[in-house]
């Protein structure tokens, strides 16, 4: 059986101060994140933003990117409180982000969406790691593993966001609590 | 009530006595404020989590401008305004600033105050990270996503953390050649693009009450690019004088306990401060304009809910008097409201859209976001290659306005009217 708190797959390295207009640029934004093709299409295009000499995020002719775990420096999500940013590396088949530091909203969007876990570092993993290495995070005891030389690293605590992660998302979390039906 | 200003709204907000940074609370929401780029998708989780017929949880409260992408030929974006068009109708929404009609504004964050939908002491979330504009007149604003605006229009509240708060004092006689906008770059240099990520920047001093409410605006609408929750300047005359001429609405003035323990202040002589850019490709990329004047610049741009409010404007125009830009030079009003005082504001008898169209810039579009962050590639003003831009909007990020090849400098409106004549980024005080 799966085990959900466990998470597997290639890195993709990135700097300090990631912002939302290099992970879905704004001419991108006419796409609706809740109309399903538009949510895949939007996925295509992360990262699209990125400088002209990065390395390629999604494979050319490809849909999805080959890197399920991104490791970023600090205040990564900085700028434009667009949830499209989230969703996109979701759409395109992230299912972790692991930086120093986060800029409040994109966290925030996350935490809300739940679609990507946004954890964080207890050192500049970015430096240690290098784009394609294979890793495995394990959620519950809080660490992440280099494939390649069994190395563990150890993440810090999700904190008190940690029940909203838990529901879901935020709409699960209220109902949870009885705030909504 | 012993808080600091952000805290004692969020405490009345939270209906307790007291609330503690760090702390978690369900706060009753006043206003919620979304566009057409993230209006769509706010309204699919609206309705995905509510149900296709549900309700908003108050009509009066739900406020839509489109602002970003409504002169495109992008089909999608004009699918999205419909959208819109079509909740508000079936909502019965009297808030819907529609494009194309008597409704239409503009930049959604020079709108909003000005329609009187910003009161102080009252709580406002927009799917925008420039929501924190709204601070400027005491009241606790912020930019959220789509799906944390989903959940407030159908319940009207939010779970928030309550942010420390960073004290930014500016006190002195401000001279004519700083601005608002050399202000908040120099803090933002001075703290860094990270500095302030999930406080609370409350503004205050001598200068600061000096300012007008339009360059308070230009302040508290920056506190995101130090990644501050929210921006806020204590409500005083200038506030409600602003307010009452432009909403019946009650509303209750909240003070902050100036003694209240802050997680940091910073202290600045307004006489000290130096006309400044945000060199590429981050806001905190502090310079003073002296500083800078081998940089050659290929356009200026004057415009963008930081910088195309009408104040901005006659700063802009007050250099180009009687002169001569260099470079290509964009002139983009805020609001319906900014585009009617172009023609009705005057300097030496001459309206200002005289004075911009003598002094050779580009003819000057209806209002909108425009190229302030780039959006589709036939957007007003867009780099669509390498430029270098003196730009009054807020963000330099690599693409931020079209082309990753463009630089962007971001200036005060002086400053940028002073660089639009030599080509050069000059220092204002050349021409003033
Ligand atoms: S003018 Fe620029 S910063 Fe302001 S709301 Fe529009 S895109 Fe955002």
């Amino acid at each position: 059986m799966e085990n959900n708190n466990i998470i597997k797959g290639k890195v993709y390295i990135l700097g300090d101060n990631i912002d939302t207009d290099q992970i879905i640029p704004a001419e991108y934004l006419n796409l609706v994140p809740t109309i399903p093709e538009e949510y895949d299409k939007l996925g295509s295009y992360a990262m699209a933003g990125l400088p002209l000499d990065a390395e390629q995020f999604i494979a050319e002719g490809e849909a999805k990117t080959e890197y399920q775990i991104m490791i970023a420096g600090a205040n990564f999500g900085c700028g434009s409180s667009r949830e499209h940013a989230p969703i996109a590396l979701s759409a395109a088949g992230v299912k972790a982000i692991i930086a120093e530091s986060y800029a409040r909203i994109f966290f925030r969007n996350s935490v809300s969406t739940g679609e990507v876990y946004p954890l964080e570092s207890t050192e500049s993993l970015n430096k240690v790691l290098k784009t394609g290495d294979e890793i495995e995070i394990d959620m519950d005891k809080e660490e992440l593993t280099n494939l390649a030389d069994n190395k563990t690293y150890s993440l810090k605590p999700i904190g008190d966001v940690a029940p909203v992660i838990a529901a879901g998302g935020i709409f699960a979390y209220a109902r949870k609590q009885g705030m909504i039906k | 009530m012993t808080g600091t200003l952000t805290e004692n709204i969020l405490a009345k907000a939270s209906g307790k006595s007291k609330v503690i940074p760090g702390e978690n609370i369900w706060v009753n929401v006043d206003i919620l404020l979304t566009h057409d780029v993230c209006g769509p998708g706010t309204i699919g989780v609206f309705k995905k989590e509510f149900g296709t017929d549900a309700k908003v949880w108050n009509k009066e409260k739900v406020v839509i401008i489109p602002d970003h992408y409504i002169f495109t030929k992008d089909g999608k974006a004009h699918r999205n305004i419909e959208t819109l068009t079509e909740f508000a109708k079936k909502q019965g929404l009297p808030y819907y600033y529609q494009p194309g009609t008597d409704n239409y504004k503009g930049v959604c964050h020079v709108a909003l105050p000005a329609e009187g939908h910003v009161r102080p002491g009252e709580i406002i979330f927009g799917t925008d990270s420039h929501t924190c504009t709204h601070g400027a007149l005491g009241a606790f604003s912020t930019g959220i996503g789509n799906t944390d605006a989903g959940f407030v229009m159908g319940t009207g509240k939010l779970l928030i953390k309550v942010p420390e708060t960073i004290r930014f004092i500016f006190d002195g006689k401000k001279p004519n050649y700083i601005t608002g906008k050399d202000m908040i770059l120099r803090a933002i240099g001075d703290i860094g693009v990270a500095g302030a990520t999930y406080c609370a920047m409350e503004f205050s001093g001598e200068a600061i009450s000096a300012l007008s409410i339009e360059e308070r605006m230009t302040i508290c609408n920056m506190a995101i690019e130090a990644g501050g929750k929210n921006g806020i300047i204590a409500a005083d005359e200038k506030t409600l004088e602003y307010v009452k001429t432009r909403t019946s609405k009650p509303f209750e003035v909240i003070e902050g306990n100036p003694d209240a323990p802050a997680k940091a202040t910073y202290n600045y002589i307004c006489e000290e401060l130096e006309p400044c850019v945000a060199m590429p490709h981050l806001p905190d990329k502090y310079a003073t304009a002296t500083s800078q004047r081998e940089v050659k610049l290929t356009r200026a741009y004057i415009g963008s809910c930081t910088g195309g409010k009408i104040e901005d404007f006659i700063m802009a125009a007050s250099i180009l008097n009687g002169r001569k830009v260099s470079i290509n030079t964009f002139i983009v009003p805020a609001t319906t409201d900014v585009s009617a005082a172009l023609l009705t504001e005057t300097i030496d008898g001459k309206p200002l859209v005289q004075i911009f169209a003598e002094a050779g810039c580009e003819d000057i579009p209806l209002p909108s976001c425009a190229a302030c962050l780039g959006g589709p590639r036939d957007t007003f003003g867009r780099a669509n290659q390498r430029e270098i831009v003196i730009s009054t909007t807020n963000r330099n990020f690599v693409g931020r306005m079209g082309s990753k090849e463009a630089e962007i400098y971001l200036a005060s409106p002086l400053t940028a009217a002073a660089s639009a004549i030599t080509g050069n980024i000059t220092d204002p005080r050349e021409f003033m």
